[in-house]
């Protein structure tokens, strides 16, 4: 698969990754390579195989319904940049948003 | 007496009990050495208050008789560890000034039992690399120096570079390493120490910065068998807190070191010797058997057919787990924040200054192999070709007890080479990722020297949750190779000294 | 409903998501609590937050809860389900990713029964139940220049519940959240409260020409607030799709924001890019599987559902359609009732229930099911002193306003206001008589044939007793009075 100037800055804005337009060709290419590499895998017969998502030979462990964590504000918002410090409500902020 | 930084952890522990020196004498000598290695880059961040702190604490501990497994040695911390109020950068930019509120299980653990940590180790960016040249913090220098071009700096292997540097130039007794695609056992073999990826779900990964949650682990490594075995007792664990995490009891790792491997069976997988193997590395692993065959063993030729589709099996599972895990790394609750116009454009800054080249490739190829029209072709098909390696070693493992193979192609190489093209220097990894897909422990030990006089490594895979047999195996080939050699700067050499019955 | 068009009659197609917020005491993937209304970012866990490292561990309950709604909505429990990420950026989404469940959620197909006005029910397609976590809360009106994000929601768990595209009108689209939000507080799966948001819709609408089959592209109405609100939203969208498609134009298959004060539908800003979700099995969860014993275990608990409470209601107490509908609307009146109910005379307790004791309910704000103005063993001791004629139904009316203020049982009213009714003829005789002593003018005019005066006479012998003469032998006596 090669990927063209178009897809690659689609795949960076699905990332939420700038890149320069003088880096298109260049990541384009890098990124074709790696998945030309990758399809090898077209080659094998993988014909009723189950994908498999983890190795782990166990099912999934629950815990009970018990509040025993939370109720720290300060630090949750302790390494927060621009954050409304917790005596003055608590927040994490972000460029506003228009909805 | 010897200098106390060339203890392993095993004789630190006897001549502490012992009242040969104290904790405290012990962590200074390291954080001595520490400052004398500064150029290898090693350490992020340093802790020395705090690590002779711990040290105090740890001689009244053992005054008043209770001491704890580890208790007093000096370890170094791989920065992808979450340590409470310490610095935690995972190498990146991105995790500016970060400093957790929350331990990691492993570290915790560690802590409890008693060990004193000197500092956050350095590791290629989010622990993406083989070089440990992808680090915001600058790469890592192994300490060992090439023959024909002793001022050649040389790559620690990756992703924990600063752990496998830091063990072999003595600035730690052992360190946390992890490992996702051989991110613990190919910076072992690099560096001439050993190490142990074990088998998923071994290790708690809570607190762990995550790369790929379905092949993450972490382990130890050390200078010997037994270190690693005396690491990952502490280590390893069932945590509630990780759904992953098996509900299996841990068994006393160093006491499977036997030295009796009479009758076990060591497969030899036939599809270990591709192209680019070096004729030495070879040889190493032909000596290999030969040590295992005069201990009792029988070597058993293998076939994992599906070996060559690992590593592209892995550079779609791994960087479409990556791009997900790495989403959160968004400038709005830790970290770095580059201001921008908008929430989106905000992302977009933060994210482009805060990753480096590789993080970005790899994120951007995750999220192509997820996106529409694409997932069934990339990500569901590595996930079923990750089932057939899977089931190859399965197969394998009904006739053999133990895999026997190289760790890398080749030994270390210099900063910079291997750079032009990415695929090349993912071929590092080859003998290390189909382990990892399959979730099975893997153990590296210095097996020989190079030509060039540089160390290379040997892997020791076993059945799932069956590192016993991997640690008793790696015990007597530990023995075998006699690798004594070490880095340069070690024990007063300017160049590498001593030897290793193995290599060339 | 039919929408009368320029160039031919519409009708609206809509399917309804609701996200029904499940109740736990902690969230989906951590221990943090749910509670409503807490100092911002304060109910948060590392976890909730999404601090490197942190990994998620699913809590039983809100499993046990996802099955338990299954249950009640008839439908299919898949014993193997899978949480999947859907991956998006949004600054109150702290992992960058949602932990949802994608093609395999936990409840598959089943059905709900809507009642309509007209007292017949229909049956809605009921797609799928999945369990997700909730995100954060942007607040944008603290600060000019940025918006401020609190996660204490963040983490809560959610039951999306999905509908088939079954529904045909806003009244429809009301009786089905109507109906859903019952069934979910008889099961104690989710309070349905949509003013706190714990239980909000999101509506997907088209129209298309009457008989025709196609589905049409749609748009999706978000997070709207109340059921009146949802209903006006459909109005409102469908009109705008008619409008556009009789225009000529063409619908572009887009999120949209329902403005109430405004009462129109407009396309959200920040959903305007196209979404590429890249669902993928979360790899720090491993697939849920639950046991048919389990799934056994949580049927033997079900309560009684509001659709078999009111077959029963009818059969059992006689009650019409639209009166059993109105009882078991909430479990608590059903209960209510039912203790009422229970051995007497069913219409009559229907008839107290939803006259006198509904209005005084409605009355304050301080009474509530827990806290009735009235209890029902009370309410239902007063019917028996009408049923054994201790005291009229007016009388009763008195007692009713009595019990109200003091709380006390009825026959303690009865016998310390001096109540009962009076059966005695010869008292009742006597009162009679001194009312025709005093006005022989219009006992004269009776017997002339002026009928209508008759009441006349009731009403002042029944003053006389002060309202106490039992009103069926006063008719009788003042009757036979006249023919003698």
């Amino acid at each position: 698969m090669s990927l063209d100037r178009t897809t690659v800055r689609n795949i960076a804005e699905l990332a939420r990754i700038e890149v320069r337009d003088d880096e298109l060709d260049h990541l384009a290419g890098e990124l074709s390579g790696i998945l030309t590499f990758v399809e090898q895998l077209a080659e094998v017969n993988t014909d009723g195989i189950a994908p498999m998502a983890s190795v782990a030979d166990i099912t999934l462990p629950m815990r009970q319904d018990v509040i025993n964590d939370g109720g720290y504000a300060e630090a949750v918002l302790a390494n927060a940049p621009d954050a409304v410090r917790e005596d003055e409500g608590g927040f994490f902020t972000v460029p506003k948003v228009v909805e | 007496m010897t200098k106390l930084t060339n203890l392993t952890i095993a004789d630190a522990l006897t001549g502490l009990s012992k009242g040969d020196f104290s904790a405290v004498e012990l962590t200074s000598a390291h954080l001595d050495a520490m400052a004398a290695k500064r150029s290898l880059n090693a350490y992020i961040t340093e802790t020395p208050e705090l690590a002779l702190e711990q040290a105090k604490e740890s001689d009244a501990r053992r005054a008043a008789g209770r001491a704890g497994a580890l208790d007093g040695i000096p370890l170094g911390i791989k920065d992808l560890f979450a340590t409470k109020d310490v610095l935690t950068t995972a190498a990146s930019h991105i995790l500016d000034g970060f400093k957790p509120q929350y331990e990691s299980t492993v570290s915790q653990k560690l802590k409890d039992a008693g060990s004193v940590m000197l500092g956050k180790l350095n590791l290629d960016e989010f622990a993406m690399g083989s070089s440990n040249t992808t680090s915001y913090h600058g790469n890592v220098v192994n300490p060992w120096k090439s023959k024909s071009d002793p001022a050649k700096q040389l790559v620690p292997g990756g992703s924990s570079g600063g752990s496998g540097a830091a063990v072999a130039a003595r600035i730690a007794m052992g360190a946390t390493g992890t490992d996702t695609g051989g991110s613990i056992r190919q910076p072992a073999a690099f560096c001439g120490v050993t190490g142990i990826k074990p088998t998923y779900g071994r290790c708690s990964r809570w607190g762990i910065v995550a790369f790929a949650s379905s092949l993450d682990q972490a382990g130890p490594m050390a200078r010997t068998v037994k270190d690693c075995a005396l690491m990952l007792n502490v280590m390893a664990g069932h945590d509630p807190k990780d759904s992953t995490s098996a509900p299996i009891a841990v068994p006393d790792f160093a006491a499977a070191l036997t030295g009796d491997i009479r009758g076990l069976k060591v497969g030899i997988p036939k599809e270990y010797r591709p192209d680019g193997l070096s004729d030495e590395v070879n040889k190493v692993w032909e000596q290999g058997i030969e040590w295992l065959k005069a201990a009792g063993a029988t070597p058993v030729e293998i076939t994992l057919p599906h070996t060559k589709y690992a590593l592209p099996t892995y550079y779609i599972v791994a960087p479409a787990e990556a791009s997900s895990n790495l989403a959160r790394y968004d400038g709005v609750r830790f970290g770095l924040r580059v201001k921008g116009d908008s929430l989106d454009d905000m992302y977009k800054k933060t994210r482009a200054a805060g990753f480096g080249a590789e993080v970005r490739r790899r994120i951007m190829i995750g999220t192509y192999v997820l996106s529409a029209g694409y997932y069934d072709a990339y990500y569901t098909k590595a996930q079923k070709v990750r089932r057939l390696i899977a089931e190859d070693f399965k197969k394998a493992f009904e006739t053999v007890d133990v895999i026997l193979t190289p760790t890398a192609p080749s030994a270390a190489f210099g900063i910079g080479d291997n750079t032009d093209d990415p695929v090349t220097m993912w071929l590092n990894d080859v003998f290390t990722i189909p382990t990892s897909l399959a979730g099975l422990p893997g153990l590296s030990l210095p097996a020989g020297l190079s030509a060039d006089g540089l160390p290379m490594g040997l892997q020791l895979i076993g059945r799932p949750f069956d590192e016993e047999t991997v640690f008793k195996v790696a015990g007597v080939m530990e023995s075998a190779a006699g690798f004594t050699a070490t880095p340069a700067g070690v024990a007063g050499n300017e160049t590498n000294a001593g030897s290793a019955r193995g290599g060339v | 409903m039919i929408i009368q068009g320029e160039t031919c009659d519409w009708e609206i197609v809509i399917g309804l998501e609701v996200h029904a917020q499940v109740i736990s005491n902690s969230k989906l993937f951590s221990g943090a609590p749910t509670e409503f209304g807490g100092a911002p970012n304060n109910q948060v866990s590392f976890v909730d937050a999404g601090f490197p490292g942190m990994l998620p561990v699913i809590n039983e309950k809100c499993v046990e809860q996802a099955v338990r709604t299954g249950l009640g909505l008839k439908a299919k429990v898949n014993l193997t389900s899978v949480f999947a990420r859907k991956n998006y950026f949004y600054a109150d989404l702290p992992q960058g990713y949602q932990i949802s469940q994608y093609d395999q959620p936990i409840i598959g197909e089943g059905t709900l029964l809507i009642d309509l006005d007209d007292g017949s029910t229909r049956p809605i397609g009921i797609e799928r139940l999945h369990l997700e976590q909730d995100a954060g809360k942007s607040i944008h009106d603290q600060h000019p220049s940025k918006s401020f994000i609190d996660l204490n929601r963040s983490g809560v768990a959610l039951m999306e519940i999905v509908s088939k595209p079954d529904m045909r009108s806003p009244e429809e689209a009301g009786a089905y959240l109507t109906k859903l939000r019952t069934i979910l507080r008889y099961l104690g799966t989710c309070d349905g409260n949509m003013q706190e948001g714990s239980m909000r819709c999101d509506a997907n609408v088209s129209v298309r020409p009457v008989g025709s089959t196609e589905l049409r592209t749609r748009c999706e109405i978000k997070n709207v607030n109340s059921i009146r609100f949802v209903q006006q939203a459909i109005e409102y969208e469908a009109r705008r799709h008619i409008d556009v498609y009789e225009s000529g134009g063409d619908i572009k298959q887009e999120t949209r924001l329902f403005d109430s004060v405004k009462g129109e539908t407009r396309s959200m800003r920040s959903k305007e890019h196209a979404h590429d979700y890249r669902y993928f099995p979360d790899p720090d969860l491993l697939p849920l599987v639950i046991s048919q014993e389990l799934v056994d275990g949580i049927k033997a608990t079900l309560p009684e559902l509001p659709d078999e409470k009111k077959a029963r209601f009818m059969s059992e107490y006689g009650l019409n359609s639209y009166d059993a509908g109105v009882m078991v609307a909430e479990k608590d009146s059903a209960e209510f009732f039912e203790i009422v109910a229970k051995g007497r005379d069913g219409k009559t307790a229907a008839n107290w229930v939803m006259g006198d004791f509904f209005a005084t309910m409605n009355s304050k704000p301080e009474y509530t099911w827990a806290n009735p103005p009235v209890s029902a063993e009370n309410l239902g001791r007063m019917i028996d002193l009408i049923k054994d004629g201790t005291i009229s139904t007016r009388l009763a009316k008195d007692v009713f306003i009595f019990m109200v203020e003091s709380g006390k049982d009825p026959a303690t009213i009865v016998e310390e206001k001096g109540l009962k009714q009076v059966t005695d003829t010869g008292a009742i005789e006597a009162a009679i008589d001194a009312v025709f002593a005093a006005n022989p003018d219009k006992v004269a005019e009776v017997k002339a044939g002026k009928d209508k005066l008759m009441g006349w006479f009731v009403g002042q012998v029944m003053k006389a007793t002060q309202g106490k003469a039992n009103p069926g032998m006063l008719n009788e006596l003042i009757a036979k009075k006249f023919k003698e």
